[in-house]
């Protein structure tokens, strides 16, 4: 103890110059490190002489939503291959009009970063701001949850850099929490309920009781709102509205109420896991061998894909939802980007992965046709930006919410697959006019271009 | 034991300052010299501080801190939305509300000691988490975390025209390298109080009660005022770190109140050394930057790493420590943990405590070399701690 005091008071009488030195060097520091990164015409990441430009890819690699995010990065790695000039070209062969030239971006070659959101707003931040920061990518895109994609959205707004969304299917993402920084080509919850309504009318009737479960977050809560205006518009009664906790794992306490309820459709605002437990914890229960008020039991997923399918299995046969995309389509821009994806994964994309993939190159596109990576320029040429061969027939960037119009799947789990991958039959292609909305119903502001 | 003088204490806190201003320079060699990143240090430093005044020197181990943490966020970006960007008012009140929760979840936890102590604090965190997570949603907004929206009424604030407002210091942004410096001045004066806090009397009674409650109450004192306090100052020290957060990044999601996060703080202190000054902080450092950057990691990038290796050495370096990286941060994480606790059970610092011991009888033995050279700049800090 004594040797120790000894050895530190020697070090604070011969240290004082060194301390006054480091005390100095870091007083100065703020002098070094927050300069203007403002200056005129200049903004944040901006390439200016570099060869190459880096594009954050940020997916859920854990939790709930982390098969999709996994396919995602596998379209990602695609499109940046495709824009760079590498492999079959795939979409940009179809995409009309097409700015690309297949060398990279304005003759930079993209690069990509990539992060884990975890599905959490709070990671999926730290995870993107590591990117903005760090890596000094030009855009950010990704994300599998709605709660996650507003989140990084209004980061990224924050910080002047484009967020290209990935699978989010929230009103409020292009709604009342949509932002000038903010794309989303991805259908919406409003749009789902708008597509399914007919074809509800006529499997189902008017005379219905609806039990919702739903997943307890900014998702969830718009789509539950949308099917229930849809169907409470059909005639039908709304007999419960449950939420329950992303990524829950067990649903049979939410299950067994349903039993009694009197309920005779049960709607599973769920996605990924989620919906595959509880469905499939749906199934075990009996509910589709039920009969209430002399009708069949029925169970709506008003969303779901074709990799929920997967982990879903036999029960998701004959269930009625809705899609933005599915591998299956004839047009020229599925078949072309199935193939590339198909040669070098060995298996057919995900709905997540062709928004995924889509949403990349139209960046690029954008940046091509500007002729600048200055975003707000950018923006502006995404801003109504019309497209077709992307797999979605004719489709348009509405320039009052950055939403993407387009047609509407509305699918049925396949009752005999022909292969493994085959397992959504599309029931109906929902033109454009029948779910389009006007943008000011939703609320919220875009925000400036200049941040 | 011998008190050191408030002079020593003094040397201690300009290196400290100086180490934790210039942390982006010696931070960028290892890819974390990035203001996100280094607020980050800052803000769970300050948590894990605040922590270790509790766990440290009392030893009540709190499971449930986080709550502290998540009410401090949720207060801050209030703040934020009903008064003003300014951040000052938001850290105050967090750290007033964070306080009260510690009084109100203080008084009835430590009616119990060791093992039900750590239940019910863990008890309320869970019962705080899913209030927030699903009931309280039209304070919180549940799962998709509370923003901040144009419509807000911030009544001390100009109305804003040119889209949503940043959370500033008197003009000055609290993003980026600013937002770091902000949370370095405040872990500097956090760490201030906590050494003057580990050196007073009250100090001494809360290792008192560490060493032997039973015994302190035999001579007179009521020890639950102390405790009580102590609990209070270091969930106050979490309220503040959950401010933090939201001043650099003006969200709060519920998550920051989970069962994980609380027990994030728990392997920080554990990690680094519980009741030493510094080790909580160096705990704290080596949590985020596993988080951030070793799950970040990819194969491309360390077939770079390794790249000064014969290429079949390198494919199977890349191949091994791949397994390590990215997604298997949290194995990574694990391993170092278990070895810490089973080799040094003092944590890291025990280690660099060993190790410049080692360092000094080699030169000792070597009488020739001026041993003043070897001295190591976290020496005082260290002497003093183990006082």
């Amino acid at each position: 103890m004594s040797d120790n005091k000894s050895k530190t008071s020697e070090l604070s009488r011969r240290g004082f110059i060194k301390v006054g030195a480091a005390a100095l060097t870091a007083a100065s520091m703020p002098m070094f490190f927050v300069k203007d990164a403002w200056a005129a015409k200049d903004f944040r990441n901006n390439p200016g002489t570099a060869g190459s430009v880096k594009f954050g890819f940020n997916v859920p690699q854990s939790g709930a939503y982390a098969d999709e995010g996994a396919d995602e990065l596998r379209a990602y790695k695609l499109a940046v291959e495709h824009i760079n000039g590498v492999g079959d070209g795939g979409m940009l062969n179809t995409m009309k009009p097409l700015s690309l030239k297949g060398n990279g971006i304005l003759g930079k070659k993209v690069e990509f970063v990539t992060g884990d959101t975890q599905t959490k707003s709070d990671a999926a931040r730290a995870s993107a701001k590591r990117m903005i920061e760090k890596d000094g990518v030009i855009m950010v895109t990704g994300g599998s949850s709605s709660g996650v994609a507003v989140a990084v959205q209004g980061l990224c707004q924050e910080m002047g850099i484009i967020f290209m969304a990935g699978l989010t299917h929230s009103n409020d993402t292009t709604g009342k929490d949509k932002r000038r920084y903010g794309f989303r080509h991805f259908f919406n919850a409003y749009m789902s309920g708008a597509a399914l309504g007919p074809v509800l009318k006529k499997e189902m009737g008017t005379e219905r009781k609806a039990y919702h479960l739903t997943a307890d977050y900014t998702w969830g809560w718009t789509q539950e709102e949308s099917i229930k205006n849809t169907t409470e518009g059909l005639g039908w009664k709304t007999t419960a509205t449950v939420k329950t906790p992303v990524g829950a794992g067990d649903f049979s306490q939410y299950i067994t109420p349903v039993l009694n309820s009197g309920a005779d459709v049960l709607i599973l605002n769920h996605y990924g896991k989620d919906m595959i437990n509880s469905l499939t914890q749906a199934v075990q229960f009996g509910l589709r061998d039920k009969q209430v008020n002399g009708k069949n039991f029925e169970i709506i997923v008003p969303l779901f894909s074709r990799l929920m399918a997967q982990g879903a299995g036999e029960n998701i046969k004959g269930i009625l939802g809705t899609t933005n995309w599915n591998w299956a389509l004839e047009d020229e821009g599925s078949k072309a980007f199935v193939k590339s994806f198909g040669a070098k994964y060995g298996q057919p994309p995900s709905m997540a992965a062709h928004t995924t993939y889509v949403q990349a190159l139209l960046y690029a596109n954008a940046c091509e046709a500007a002729g600048s990576f200055y975003p707000p320029e950018v923006i502006k040429q995404l801003e109504g930006f019309k497209f077709d061969g992307m797999g979605n027939g004719p489709t348009e960037y509405r320039a009052e919410d950055h939403q993407c119009f387009k047609d509407v799947l509305v699918v049925r789990g396949n009752d005999k697959p022909t292969s493994q991958f085959d397992l959504l039959k599309v029931e109906q292609v929902v033109p454009r006019s029948q779910v389009e909305y006007d943008a000011k119903i939703f609320g919220g502001e875009l925000g400036p271009y200049e941040v | 034991m011998s008190m050191p003088s408030l002079r020593n204490d003094w040397v201690v806190m300009a290196i400290f300052a100086a180490a934790v201003l210039t942390a982006p320079i010696w931070l960028s060699p290892v890819g974390a010299g990035y203001p996100d990143l280094l607020q980050k240090f800052a803000i769970f430093g300050l948590f894990a501080i605040g922590f270790n005044i509790l766990f440290g020197l009392t030893g009540y181990l709190s499971f449930g801190h986080a709550v502290f943490l998540g009410v401090g966020s949720y207060t801050a970006v209030w703040s934020f939305k009903l008064l003003t960007m300014n951040v000052l008012p938001a850290i105050a009140l967090s750290i007033l509300v964070a306080g009260i929760f510690a009084v109100v979840i203080g008084y009835l936890s430590l009616r119990r000691s060791g093992i039900y102590f750590s239940i019910l604090t863990l008890a309320f965190a869970q019962m705080s988490y899913n209030l927030a997570y699903s009931v309280l949603t039209p304070i919180t907004n549940g799962e998709t975390g509370l923003q901040l929206t144009m419509q807000d009424a911030r009544i001390f604030d100009e109305p804003t025209t040119s889209g949503l407002p940043s959370t500033e210091l008197f003009g000055m942004s609290m993003s980026g390298y600013s937002g770091f410096y902000f949370c370095a001045v405040l872990l500097i004066i956090g760490f201030f109080i906590s050494l003057r806090i580990f050196r007073s009397p009250f100090g001494l009674k809360l290792l008192a009660i560490k060493s032997n409650q039973t015994r302190m109450r035999y001579t007179g004192f009521n020890t639950k005022p102390y405790l009580l306090a102590a609990f209070i100052i270091s969930g106050m020290y979490a309220g503040l770190a959950g401010s933090l957060m939201a001043v650099t990044d003006p969200l709060a999601g519920a998550e920051r109140m989970q069962w994980t996060a609380s027990g994030e703080v728990v392997l920080m202190t554990i990690l680094g050394g519980v009741g030493t000054l510094i080790g909580p902080l160096l705990g704290a450092g080596i949590i985020k930057y596993f988080e951030n950057i070793f799950s970040a990691l990819n194969p491309g990038e360390l077939h770079q790493i390794f790249s000064w290796l014969p290429d079949w050495l390198e494919n199977i370096v890349v191949a091994i420590s791949s397994e390590f990286v990215g997604d298997g941060w949290h194995m990574t994480l694990g391993l170092s943990f278990m070895l810490v606790v089973i080799f040094l059970p003092g944590g890291v610092i025990e280690g660099v405590g060993r190790a410049y011991t080692k360092i000094r009888t080699l030169l000792k033995s070597d009488e020739a070399n001026e041993s003043d050279e070897s001295v190591l700049e976290p020496e005082p800090v260290l002497s003093a701690e183990k006082e």
